[in-house]
């Protein structure tokens, strides 16, 4: 009896040391990422600062100088020009299913919202360049450069791939992130509120700002954190209609290049020991801004739970 | 003073109108960016099934990539790769994310379990190329190779995150009494977790993993430079191996039409196949 | 549970059929002779099926790193490896060239088929300095060009040797570029889109209307691009042919030196076009290890011999016969498995 007793707490014990081992990985995993990725960029660290690295502009292979400013520009620009189109419309979709939509109808179209995010990127990327790129090209952008030229955020030729390109892809890819947390924060606001907010007179559009969206910032500014650490690190269809170009320029129908798309354009293709770890150094860097980024997001998102 | 109430009166209802108004508006903008976002989904969908239903064919599964110029061939070699790559994968991924999940759900209140926690979420939002990035360091350039192996290793650490994350929040759905009431009849806890908690929540658990392992098959970015690809079909382990994600995205980016042409049928498949994943698991689980 | 147990035996019993026995020989490297490798590899394996080549065109650059890494059995350049490179393979090595190959400007304007080209005006374009098509400079030579608009330039976003030779023919010629840019893989370019490999440079110049980049010839000939003339040395303006590609192979082949390393740009011959390069196989001296050395071997004997006249089929020039015969001798010093 007591052996069966020291056998049952020993395979106990054994149970949760496995358990307790692998989820300890799980933390393993992510400091080895860091680590890694920090022990790869010691090359490109020993010849430059990383501060010079991430100001200066100039991306020169031949020369073995490398700086990020271009990479990193693209990719703030990029995710955020997706954000200003997805996440507006994204508040809407959750609003519009949450609130307005007949049971059926949101069920339907809260389907086909998720089913956004279910496609792989690099279709969105094949679609990009052979629908979206064309057709930014020949119709949007002429139009564009002909009625606000004068702005110079639409100035220069239409080449049809470029930023604008990019972040129309990503607000497709964000909008089911942004929208769902967005239901979800909205669902937490108990009825009360918003039968209130009727009470006194409110229209319904009335309601849903003072009801809703005004008590719900927190939630609303976690959704965007979100959406935004998704577009930051979306590699395969920026890749494809970018025009992997690394400049900054002040107009969005140019190419530009992201961090995560230099690193797949070049990692596999570098031929300097220098260039390789810029590029594990750039890799590094998307890491350390997506961490962020996330974990602010997953801050305000505890903190509402 | 009637005329002043008068005018009040107009003026109230005057804002009144103008409220309705504005609340109509914005009920249409919300009706049509809640079209939009849908349209946007089947836009996408449509077009890939325009493009790839005129040429869909027996070959495309059977067939293996023929050199520049000659039409035809298929890519066998790419969607055996993707599941040899997304099993190892699985297997990999499953049993670690869910040994984590378990220990967060049963185990964990200390502060050992916030940090897991934490890093779960953090590694699930790891961008997928820098997961690549990773695994190319830490297995491709050691092994002087890249191979099928470092690839499924890539998708596996995308997976256990997400696997774990489901598995705690599902676990912490059964009731404590259960694992009371297990306990009580003297089985062993590990006995209790595995065939009486874990066994309980199998629906759920097996959506998780099949809507990961929807997820994980249509990663590109994590397997460029880990599997890179094969022309040939390989399914050696610490070879290079093609997976349909990657052949996709060069025959995308190809100037050939009948490279294009695949591309198309290839999106189709890969779209296909998570759809069926996430639609079939969602009405069968429900 | 059971089931999945079940499921995952039986599909690995299925793929652990399906592995071959043959020697797996894995090669990557420039996107410049894909077209050709991607048949030879085909035909090579249909006569000698033991051996089956694997070859990703990832670019000229990687070929050299991933060579040079170990990853891979052997390399492929446009652009033989600089000394400094050599260094850090750590063992010997051999450049074997296996067909001469040319970069062609390739541009997409509605309605216009012929174009002529100096090196200062590639150069120029290339620059940012001629930004439009009816500028000047090109109408000066090309008198009936009836395009306009902005220039739309697409280079290569990878490591490339088809961008090391398009570059170290604008160094020959133009010195602004020298001064600016200069030659190698990858360079830092003044304007323009970026495009992975030859594949996505043809691609982006095809689907884009007023555009210009350098691509090599089958590329452009596949996809039914137009090409344009390209001054040479002597002054004639000269179309990518294979003659034309054999005319400054020849008048090059005497300084050939002993390790293959030749720069073929700005050949010196009549008719001959300028801007045209070998493209190399990266081979171990030593493969000893392994039995892919015969393989590979064999695979390169068969390149030099039946390979060549497969080659023009696809717009690569043959090499010329004396090389050849130098070549034999050298596969001869590969050491392999007796």
């Amino acid at each position: 009896m007591r052996q069966l007793k020291k056998d049952v707490r020993f395979a106990d014990r054994f149970f949760l040391a496995c358990v307790r081992f692998l989820a300890l990985a799980v933390i393993v995993l992510l400091l080895g990422m860091g680590f890694f990725l920090w022990d790869a960029s010691g090359t490109a660290l020993k010849s430059i600062s990383f501060f010079t690295f991430l100001t200066t502009s100039a991306w020169d292979p031949v020369r073995d100088v490398y700086g990020a400013l271009p990479v990193v520009y693209g990719t703030l620009i990029s995710s955020f020009l997706s954000l200003f189109i997805a996440f507006p419309l994204s508040v809407g979709v959750a609003l519009f299913l949450n609130e307005l939509a007949p049971p059926f109808l949101a069920k339907v179209l809260g389907f086909l919202v998720e089913m956004l995010a279910a496609i792989p990127s690099v279709v969105y990327g094949l679609w990009g360049v052979f629908v979206l790129v064309p057709w930014l090209r020949t119709e949007v952008q002429p139009l564009l450069i002909q009625k606000l030229g004068f702005l110079p955020m639409f100035q220069g030729p239409a080449y049809g791939v470029g930023m604008m390109a990019a972040g129309c892809v990503l607000s497709l890819m964000v909008l089911p992130t942004i929208s769902s947390v967005s239901r979800e924060v909205f669902r937490a606001i108990p009825e009360n509120q918003r039968e209130a907010a009727l009470a006194l007179g409110a229209t319904r559009w009335e309601m849903m700002k003072l009801a809703l969206l005004r008590s719900s910032r927190s939630g609303l500014f976690a959704a965007f954190m979100l959406g935004l650490g998704r577009a930051l690190g979306e590699t395969m269809a920026v890749t494809m209609v970018i025009g992997n170009r690394a400049q900054i320029v002040s107009s969005l129908l140019a190419p530009a290049q992201t961090m995560a798309s230099v690193i797949a354009n070049e990692y596999a293709e570098a031929t300097s020991d220098v260039h390789l770890s810029a590029l594990a150094l750039v890799g590094l860097l998307l890491f350390g801004i997506t961490f962020v980024t996330n974990a602010v997001a997953r801050l305000f998102i505890w903190r509402l739970k | 003073m009637t005329s002043l109430r008068r005018q009040i009166g107009d003026f109230t209802r005057l804002r009144y109108r103008r409220r309705k108004a504005l609340s109509g508006w914005m009920t249409f903008c919300l009706t049509v960016s809640a079209c939009a976002a849908a349209g946007g989904l089947l836009g996408v969908f449509g077009y890939v099934v325009w493009k790839a239903v005129p040429h869909f064919s027996v070959s495309f599964f059977t067939g293996l990539p023929q050199p520049v110029g000659e039409p035809g061939g298929g890519m066998l070699n790419a969607l055996l790769g993707s599941l040899f790559m997304v099993a190892l994968g699985t297997g990999i991924g499953v049993p670690w994310g869910m040994a984590a999940g378990v220990y967060l759900s049963e185990y964990g209140r200390g502060r050992l379990a916030v940090w897991v926690r934490f890093a779960a979420d953090m590694l699930s939002s790891v961008p997928s190329i820098v997961t690549g990035l990773f695994i190319y360091v830490l297995i491709v350039r050691p092994m002087h190779r890249f191979s099928g192996f470092a690839g499924a290793l890539a998708l596996s650490v995308i997976l256990i995150p997400i696997v774990a994350r489901n598995t705690e929040e599902l676990l912490k759905l059964v009731p404590q009494h259960i694992r009371e009431a297990g306990l009580a009849l003297g089985i062993p806890r590990w006995r209790v977790i595995l065939s009486i908690v874990l066994r309980g929540s199998r629906g759920g658990l097996t959506t998780g993993i099949i809507l990961g392992v929807a997820r994980i098959s249509g990663e590109t970015a994590p397997l460029l430079f880990t599997a890179l690809n094969n022309r040939l079909l390989s399914l050696k382990w610490d070879q290079p191996m093609a997976s349909l994600p990657v052949q996709i995205y060069t025959y995308a980016i190809s100037p050939f039409e009948d490279w294009n042409v695949q591309a198309w049928v290839g999106a189709f498949v890969l779209v296909l196949f998570v759809f069926l994943l996430n639609t079939v698991t969602r009405w069968v689980m429900k | 549970m059971k089931k999945v147990q079940r499921l995952l035996i039986l599909s690995s019993i299925c793929f652990s059929g399906l592995a071959s026995t043959a020697t797996l020989i894995h090669g990557a490297g420039a996107t410049f002779p894909y077209p050709l490798y991607s048949k030879w590899f085909t035909d090579f394996q249909k006569v000698n099926p033991d051996v089956q080549i694997n070859y990703q065109s990832i670019g000229s650059g990687g070929g050299i790193r991933q060579f040079t890494d170990r990853t891979i059995d052997f390399g492929a350049t446009d652009t033989p490896m600089t000394d400094e490179q050599i260094k850090k393979v750590g063992e010997p090595m051999l450049h074997v060239p296996t067909a001469i190959g040319s970069v062609v400007l390739s541009f997409n304007l509605p309605g216009v088929k012929t174009l002529k080209l100096t090196g200062e005006l590639i150069a120029g374009i290339f620059l940012g300095e001629i930004t439009q098509w009816e500028d000047p400079r090109l109408k000066a030579i090309n008198p009936d060009l009836s395009a306009k608009g902005s220039i739309l330039v697409i280079h290569r976003s990878d490591g490339s040797g088809t961008t090391g030779v398009f570059t170290d023919y604008l160094s020959k010629v133009s010195t602004p570029w020298k001064d600016k840019v200069g030659a190698g893989t990858a360079v830092n370019w003044p304007v323009g889109l970026g495009g992975k490999g030859n594949e996505g440079v043809a691609g982006l110049i095809k689907q884009t209307p007023q555009s210009i980049g350098y691509i090599e010839y089958v590329y452009a000939k596949t996809n039914g691009l137009s090409v344009a003339q390209v001054k040479n040395k002597r002054g004639e303006f000269v179309e990518p042919t294979l003659k034309s590609l054999t005319a400054a192979a020849l008048s090059e082949i005497s300084q050939m030196p002993k390790d293959y390393r030749l720069s073929l740009t700005q050949a010196s011959g009549k008719g001959s076009y300028p801007i045209s390069a070998f493209t190399y196989l990266l081979i171990r001296q030593d493969m000893s290890k392994s039995n892919k050395g015969q393989g590979l071997v064999a695979f390169l004997k068969w390149a030099l011999s039946e390979g060549q006249s497969r080659a023009q089929t696809l717009e690569y020039a043959p090499l010329p016969p004396a090389l050849i015969k130098r070549l034999e001798a050298t596969l001869q010093t590969i050491k392999v498995v007796p």
